[in-house]
Parts: C-alpha cells; structure tokens; sequence
C-alpha cells in the first residue's frame, strides 16, 4: 500500500518529463508516447513492490516508456529501415537518461505552437503537462468532454501530420513564442481564478496547475517575464481564501482580512519581483503591483503613488483602457476621487459598455459627495454585470450607501 | 517533407498595385525560387493565370460538366504556389513568410499526404 502511494507520488512528479522525453523518441506521436508512459507506470506498479523502487525513478520509467514506445513502433511500423534506425541507437544507462536534457520545455512550446488554435494549446498543455484527464479540462472549460476530446484529437494529429517540430524555437522566434507558452499558462489562470462558474474545486486545481507550470518554465527559462508571470500569479492566488465570504460574496481587497493571505506564496513571489522587473514586461510590472499590495500590512498602508506610476508604466507598454482604469482608480486612491475621476470619465467612449468602468465612476462620485450622479452610475453599472457574486456586490454598494446619503 | 504553399491574393488588389511595387514583387519571386533551387528545398513552384481563366468539372449522373468559372466570389484566389521540402512546419512557414504574396494576401501551408507513412 505504501509503495504504490509512493509511486502514485513519482507518478505526479515525473509523469511530464516522462513524457516530454517519450514524445523524443516517438518523434512526435504524442497518442503513442501517453501509451508507452501508462504502459511504464502500470509496469512500475508490477515491479517496484516485488523489486523495490529503483534508485532513479526517472531514468528507470523513462527507459521502460522507450522501450515500450520502440516497440509498438516494432509492431505498427512496416518500414524496417525506421526501426533498424530507432534501434541502431546505443542504449543509455538509467543515469545518462536522466541527465537528458529537460524536454519539458520542449513539450511546451511544441503544446503552444502558433499553429494550434489557441484553446487546443490550453487543452493541450494541460492535458500533455498538467496530466489532467479530458473530462477534467472540459468540466472546467464548461465544454462537453467529446467536444474537448476531439480538440484534442485533432490537435495531436496536425503536430504529427503537418510535422510541428518537437524543439526550443530557433532565438529570432524564441521570444514570440516564449509569449506564447506564457499566454497559455495566465489563460489557464485566469481561468481559475476569475470566473465564477463551474465546480469551483476544479477551479482552484487550474490556479494550481498554472502555478506549477510557471514553476517549470521559472526553472527552464532564465526570461525576466518568466519570473514576472509566476509572481504575479502566486500574488493574486495567495488571497484566494480572502477573495470571498462564506456566502459566496466578493470581499474587496481593502476589506479583505489580510491574515488569511496565504504567507508561504507571498514569501516565495516577493524575492521574484526584482529580478522580473530587469525586464520591465507586463507581467513583471503587474507582479510589482500585487507586490505592493501583499507588504501592505493594512489597506491604509498600501504604496498608491508607486502603484499609480507602475500603472502608468504599463500604460506605456500595454495601452488598453482596462488599464488606464486601473491607473485611474489608483491615482484616486493617491490623490483623492477629483484628481482620479477626468481620467475615469475620459475612457466613456472605450469603455461606457463595462460594468466596472461604471462601478469605478460610481464609487469616485460616492467619495466626491455627488449622490445623485453615484445612484445613476452603481444602476448603470448593475444594467451591465454579468456574474451574480458581482451583482450582488454592486446592489450591496447601492443600498448601503442610499440608506447612509439617503433621506 | 513536401508542403504545398499556396498563395491566396486578391487578384483586383495584386494588379492596382503601382507598376513599381509590381517589379520589385517580381524581383522578390524570382530571389526566392532561385534561393529554393539552390537550398534544394524547391520542388515546383508557378504563377497560375487569373481565376477569370478558370474553368470546373465535375461528373453528376455519369455526364462530365464543364463550367466558366468559378470567378472571385471570395475575397482571395489561389494565384500560385510553390511545393517545397522542409524538414518541419516551422521552416515550411518560414519560407511561406519570404513569399511576397503574404504581404497583401495569405499563405496556405499544408504538408502533402504521404502513402508510404503507416497510418
């Protein structure tokens, strides 16, 4: 009993870089390398109890996948030159094979080629990286679990067909495509972490996946945005339980009880934030921006000036409306709701459609003391929510303040 | 590995073009077929003649039909292609990306089936 929870631990452990080292030897095949590895893990299963577990798990799982990949090539293949190359290779010893060079990145970037549509990326890399089953990436992408297996399907068929190359891009694509992988990742995120649908413990496991996948590339890629991208996601999830009440209701941070931050997260993002922001990218400043927030010890302490030039920086760089609202808030949180507000109500024509944008100007003629004006904006804004934690929140804000300003 | 690429243009956009824009698109077609011969990578490549030359067949009911057409109702016609050898798709859509047509139009890449592979 004991053994098999032991290899159920190598079995989450390694299974991707198993993987991402079969997929080598199958030259692409990902259907036959997911084959060979299962065939490896029920062999280890078998062996490890009666055996005893090998001194390097890796090198003994990755050796058996080849073998079993080898095989089944053997026994599909007709060609016997492929073979005779394939088995013309010298064998490698358990620790040569473990010294192979970490194929996991490989996978990734293969997993986010531009050729893929992008939701078979994410399905892909959760699938091939995350070992998530297909029914589990499709309950929490609200899809029917065929729908998400033919995604699938057919993903895996054009990296074989089309010939995707299983490598690190050549550098004049390296960073494009390194964008590419960190795309999927946040999207995989966000999609944990922002939406309110869905089996929510399902949700929590993709923050988590993505967590772990930024992990990977903090330790294969040496990119500031790497680091940039891990921070910024190990910042936002460390106030998942601080997020939300028991009932469901969205605690803003500034009430949010700060002692439920997650701690250990906060201690492993802050040290990354310096070295991310070599890069200046959009993850790194967004990572110093919730930086900021996490050493604030109460809400009263939070850096606003520094939060409101790192918007503005990121403005620069990334000029949406979404974030000259967050400069826009910030700069109210600064310097007061007069000084915030033109810059708010200067993105109307952008943004007159977002429920936030409406929120935001609500809120900022609330602290301004232009009751009318606020209840006309927080009955804008509740024309426009979509989720129903959101609307509550808002009709909340609404009542609250009528019966405080109200007659 | 062969893949077809093929250039998809809008043949009213491609001729408006100024005479000089023209020339120069030339010189880039005939740089890039020279550079695939010498590379190796060309297998065939050619421009097609204008779509209003085109003509469709098809067999219903056992009788051969042969139609006028079919003209520019999408937006962009195949104007020509190149099959060349590439060892994956990345250098295959390398090459799309040196295809001047990928500039005002698109590049179609796809690898051509191979029987001798065991499916």
């Amino acid at each position: 009993m004991n053994s098999l929870a032991a290899i159920d631990r190598v079995f989450r452990a390694e299974r991707a870089r198993v993987l991402a080292t079969t997929i080598r030897v199958t030259n692409g095949d990902f259907d036959l390398a997911e084959e060979a590895v299962q065939d490896a893990f029920a062999a280890a299963v078998q062996r490890w109890p009666v055996e005893g577990t090998p001194s390097e798990p890796r090198g003994w799982l990755t050796q058996v996948a080849r073998f079993k990949a080898i095989d089944t090539i053997r026994r599909r293949i007709k060609l016997r030159e492929i073979v005779a190359a394939e088995t013309d290779q010298p064998e490698l010893s358990e620790a040569e094979l473990v010294a192979v060079p970490d194929d996991r990145l490989r996978l990734m970037f293969t997993c986010c080629h531009p050729a893929l549509a992008r939701e078979a990326q994410v399905a892909l890399t959760l699938r091939t990286l995350g070992g998530l089953t297909t029914e589990e990436i499709a309950r929490a992408f609200l899809t029917a679990p065929t729908t998400m297996a033919q995604r699938l399907v057919r993903a895996k068929t054009k990296i074989r067909d089309a010939r995707i190359p299983y490598e690190i891009p050549e550098s004049s694509q390296l960073a494009e495509r390194l964008d590419a992988v960190m795309a999927v990742i946040y999207l995989v995120f966000n999609e944990g972490y922002a939406a309110t649908a869905g089996d929510s413990w399902l949700r929590r496991d993709l923050c988590r996946e993505a967590i772990r996948l930024g992990r990977v590339l903090v330790e294969l890629s040496d990119a500031p945005e790497a680091k940039g991208l891990l921070a910024l996601m190990l910042l936002h999830d460390s106030r998942r339980d601080a997020r939300t009440d028991t009932l469901g209701d969205i605690v803003l941070l500034e009430d949010q009880d700060r002692s439920s931050w997650d701690r250990a997260q906060i201690d492993e993002a802050l040290p990354l934030v310096p070295l991310a922001l070599a890069g200046v990218g959009p993850y790194a400043l967004q990572a110093a921006i919730a930086a900021l927030h996490a050493q604030a010890v109460r809400a009263s302490d939070t850096d606003w000036p520094q939060i409101a030039a790192l918007f503005g920086e990121l403005e620069r760089r990334q000029p949406t409306p979404i974030v000259s609202l967050n400069r826009a808030v910030a700069v109210a949180m600064w310097l007061g709701p007069q000084a915030g507000l033109p810059i708010v109500e200067g993105l109307a024509s952008e943004l007159g459609d977002y429920h936030l944008w409406h929120a935001a100007r609500a809120d900022l003629l609330r602290r301004l003391g232009r009751t009318d004006d606020a209840r006309a904006a927080y009955r804008a804004a509740l024309e426009r929510v979509g989720s129903e934690p959101e609307r509550r929140f808002l009709e909340r804000r609404l009542a609250t303040f009528t019966s405080v300003t109200g007659p | 590995m062969q893949y077809l690429l093929m250039i998809y243009n809008n043949e009213k956009e491609w001729e408006s073009q100024a005479p000089e824009v023209l020339q120069q698109q030339y010189g880039e077609y005939m740089q890039l077929t020279e550079d695939l011969k010498k590379s190796g990578q060309l297998v065939a490549g050619d421009r097609l003649q204008s779509v209003t030359t085109a003509t469709t067949v098809r067999i219903r009911d056992g009788k051969t039909q042969v139609t006028d057409g079919p003209f520019a109702e999408t937006r962009e016609q195949l104007g020509g292609y190149y099959l060349v050898e590439a060892a994956n798709l990345d250098e295959a859509t390398k090459i799309a990306a040196r295809i001047p047509g990928a500039r005002l139009g698109s590049i179609e890449v796809r690898p051509i089936f191979d029987y001798t592979k065991p499916r």
